[in-house]
């Protein structure tokens, strides 16, 4: 077997494994309810982590937007849903969601390649400051977007609600800073995990073709690749807009697990990119498998820890992060794990000899 | 260096499906005992004591609020026990912080449940109580937000407010301007990424239709941009307003206040709940507040006898004043040991059963805290008190 089939098998194979134990858990009744609230979110975590992976790692730009793209897709998606909820309630969930999460990831993955057509021609860190106001402007559109349907057709007004002069206000799909209340709860772990898997095989695909390997060329040395003829800009475009569209299929996952989605600094704000940022970063810049499980790692910790320490747990979870951060990345303690990998090693040396001479 | 890094993923992967086990086994009797409870099987859930859940933001930028409520429903708990409990069984508290997010709020709630919780306070702020009304919603469990003012906060059965929904407190505030004379031009500046201040606007202008004053500007701004007021206020003066309206939180306001000192605007102000606190604002010259107006429930200086003694028992606990989170938490907590001695509950009770008892007893029950006297619910979980108007004069809060 190749070495990069092989390991694309492992990093589906621990999903896939983690999956199993989990229903497991689950059937056997040995799971707390904090931990089945978790699942999903974790899923989401882990996606927008991978396809953020997919342009820090792969493409080498920096997107500090990320949150931004999971905006647009959760709240494109659970207008949809909305909307056939109320209006073709016969529409079976499944189908619905389907259609929802490809309409998520349609219209981030056109932002995405709309940011990159004038963006990416630029040498620089263009992308993350652009990234970055658009994160900031989505969030801040979507909290004046007011949107309502009823028999009279479309109400749309970027003021406020009275100014839709709708005649029932039940009727009102997007209410401002309210967001959208009554979204269809589609998402659970199986969803989830199936999401997942598709989003590791295409980026694991992507990388490793013809395709990915140019889009790898351009980020170790623009001028050479394009002295032997790859389209940088399309390549970049390319990677970029996969990117945004799969976070824009977490966003998706993220509006159809909570019943209210709002825009707020919390959720679709700055920090948030930056801690999608931070999934990919302590699990390894171009490390698929390293993004999933930290982004699982880290959206678990900080709850876990409620149990330990209630109060000072946001304290520890940043401790938490500079400690892997410097376990990761500290020069001192890259050397000494290589000393403890080596001496490991010698030791299961010997034994093997030790084995072959018996 | 390929092997190692392998070695470590793997360690990593396996310590993740540990830590989950783990979690799930150590937490395995809360877990069975709650799955019992939703079952509505007649086993003891929780020993002797009451359990209630609380969740609100205690850390990040809405902390103030999820503290003061954590700490004056905790104050309550206490005299509670102290004086000798609920039917005699003692209760427990358990707060959880949901960082003023609903997915937090998800997994704060997941966390009282799995710790047991048979009653929910929260959440304090409405987007996370919306979330986490839809979960008790679920499990039919009995929950009271002490300051979820949205309407959709109380959206089911089983959900209950103390504080006024937001169009209450816009409807009430336009009456209360236009039955008094008030004003005849009014200006509105709001918080249009807020969900409390945009939905007191909007009542308050369907409320003002018809009364004796007209809305003459409307300006909004946004979380992002909430430190320079100069053009909002500025319209209102060209707009030539002789009353402002304010339906936003007192930090905003107190900037407001000195800003159109600074240009030479002295209108009438009128606020809602929201202002409360503003007289503890640091640096904030309180002269400048002198006349303001406000619709409030609780007023830390006030003359009432309830309000006076929670007021100097939370200075004396926790060295703050208390402001109307604080008021609203502790009322929270009685009116549940209010509700749950008109049913005779007992710990032993499941959850749905209790909620099943407690939301139907809640519509007949009626109670005097420090938010109002003859506090009473409708069956869609609002609650009927008088809104109390206020007004600030030398530097105190006074009645109207």
């Amino acid at each position: 077997m190749k070495k990069t089939v092989r390991s694309n098998l492992i990093t589906i194979g621990i999903v896939v494994i983690a999956y199993i134990i989990v229903q497991i858990l689950i059937s056997t009744g040995n799971i707390s309810s904090l931990m089945k609230g978790l699942l999903v979110p974790m899923c989401v975590y882990a996606i927008a982590a991978v396809s953020l992976n997919l342009t820090v790692g792969i493409l080498g730009e920096l997107s500090l937007g990320h949150a931004g793209f999971m905006c647009v897709g959760a709240f494109s998606s659970a207008f949809f849903s909305k909307c056939m909820k109320m209006f073709v309630p016969g529409m079976p969930a499944g189908v619905r969601f389907l259609i929802a999460i490809l309409i998520g990831a349609a219209l981030a993955g056109l932002f995405g390649l709309l940011i990159g057509i004038p963006v990416l021609r630029l040498k620089g860190d263009y992308l993350a400051i652009v990234t970055l106001a658009f994160g900031e402007i989505i969030k801040n559109i979507v909290n004046i977007l007011y949107l309502g349907i009823d028999e009279n057709g479309v109400h749309f007004s970027m003021k406020n609600s009275l100014d839709l002069n709708m005649e029932n206000s039940d009727n009102i799909i997007i209410n401002g800073a309210q967001g959208i209340t009554g979204t269809p709860n589609d998402s659970n772990f199986t969803v989830g995990i199936i999401l997942l898997v598709v989003t590791l095989l295409i980026v694991l695909n992507l990388i490793h073709s013809r395709d990915g390997r140019a889009i790898m060329a351009i980020r170790d040395n623009t001028i050479a690749a394009e002295s032997v003829g790859i389209p940088v800009t399309k390549y970049k475009l390319m990677a970029f807009s996969i990117s945004a569209a799969l976070a824009g299929v977490a966003g998706v996952l993220y509006a159809h697990n909570l019943s209210t989605l709002t825009a707020l600094p919390k959720n679709f704000g700055y920090n948030q990119s930056i801690m999608i940022l931070v999934f990919v970063v302590l699990g390894g810049m171009g490390n698929i498998r390293g993004s999933v499980i930290a982004a699982v790692v880290l959206t678990l910790l900080p709850e876990l820890l409620r149990g330990v320490v209630s109060d000072s747990r946001m304290l520890i979870y940043a401790i938490v992060l500079i400690v892997i951060m410097l376990f990761n990345w500290a020069p001192a303690c890259l050397e000494w794990r290589e000393k403890v990998a080596a001496s490991v090693k010698t030791k299961l040396g010997k034994k093997n000899v030790s084995k072959e001479v018996q | 260096m390929k092997k190692f890094k392998k070695l470590v993923s793997v360690a990593v992967a396996s310590a993740m499906v540990m830590a989950m086990a783990g979690c799930g086994a150590t937490e395995a009797p809360a877990e069975s005992s709650s799955a019992a409870a939703d079952s509505g099987a007649a086993e003891v859930v929780s020993g002797e004591v009451f359990k209630i859940g609380g969740i609100g933001p205690i850390t990040g930028g809405a902390a103030i609020y999820g503290t003061n409520v954590m700490n004056a429903a905790q104050m309550a708990v206490d005299e509670i026990n102290a004086a000798g409990g609920v039917n005699g069984y003692q209760l427990a508290l358990n707060f959880q912080d949901d960082e003023h997010d609903a997915e937090k709020a998800i997994n704060a709630y997941n966390t009282v449940k799995d710790w047991g919780a048979q009653m929910i306070i929260g959440a304090v702020t409405s987007t996370p109580c919306i979330a986490v009304g839809e979960k008790t919603h679920e499990d039919n469990m009995f929950q009271i937000t002490p300051s979820g003012s949205a309407v959709k906060c109380a959206q089911y059965d089983n959900a209950f407010q103390v504080c006024f929904s937001d169009p209450n407190q816009g409807a009430a505030s336009a009456q209360y301007i236009g039955e008094n004379n008030l004003a005849t031009k009014v200006a509105v500046i709001y918080d249009s990424s807020d969900v409390y201040s945009s939905g007191i606007y909007e009542s308050f202008v369907k409320g003002a239709e018809g009364q004796s004053f007209e809305i003459v500007a409307a300006e909004a701004f946004t979380a992002d941009n909430k430190t320079d007021f100069s053009v909002q206020l500025q319209k209102a003066k060209e707009a030539g307003a002789d009353l402002v309206f304010l339906p936003i939180y007192y930090q905003e306001s107190a900037l407001i206040l000195t800003q159109a000192n600074g240009m030479g605007y002295a209108p009438k102000w009128f606020s809602c709940d929201g202002m409360d606190g503003i007289l503890g604002v640091e640096n904030f010259d309180t002269a400048l507040a002198e006349g303001v107006m406000l619709l409030t429930p609780f007023a830390a200086d006030s003359e009432d006898q309830a309000s006076k003694d929670f007021t100097a028992a939370y200075e004396a606990k926790y060295g703050e004043t208390p402001n109307q989170f604080a008021a609203d938490g502790y009322d929270a907590v009685y009116i549940i040991k209010a509700a749950l001695e008109s049913v005779n509950a007992t710990p032993s009770m499941s959850v749905s059963e209790l909620g099943d008892a407690l939301k139907g007893v809640m519509t007949t029950i009626s109670y005097d805290g420090v938010t109002g006297k003859g506090m009473t619910w409708q069956a869609t979980g609002e609650v009927n008190k008088a809104p109390m108007a206020v007004v600030i004069k030398d530097g105190v809060y006074s009645a109207m």
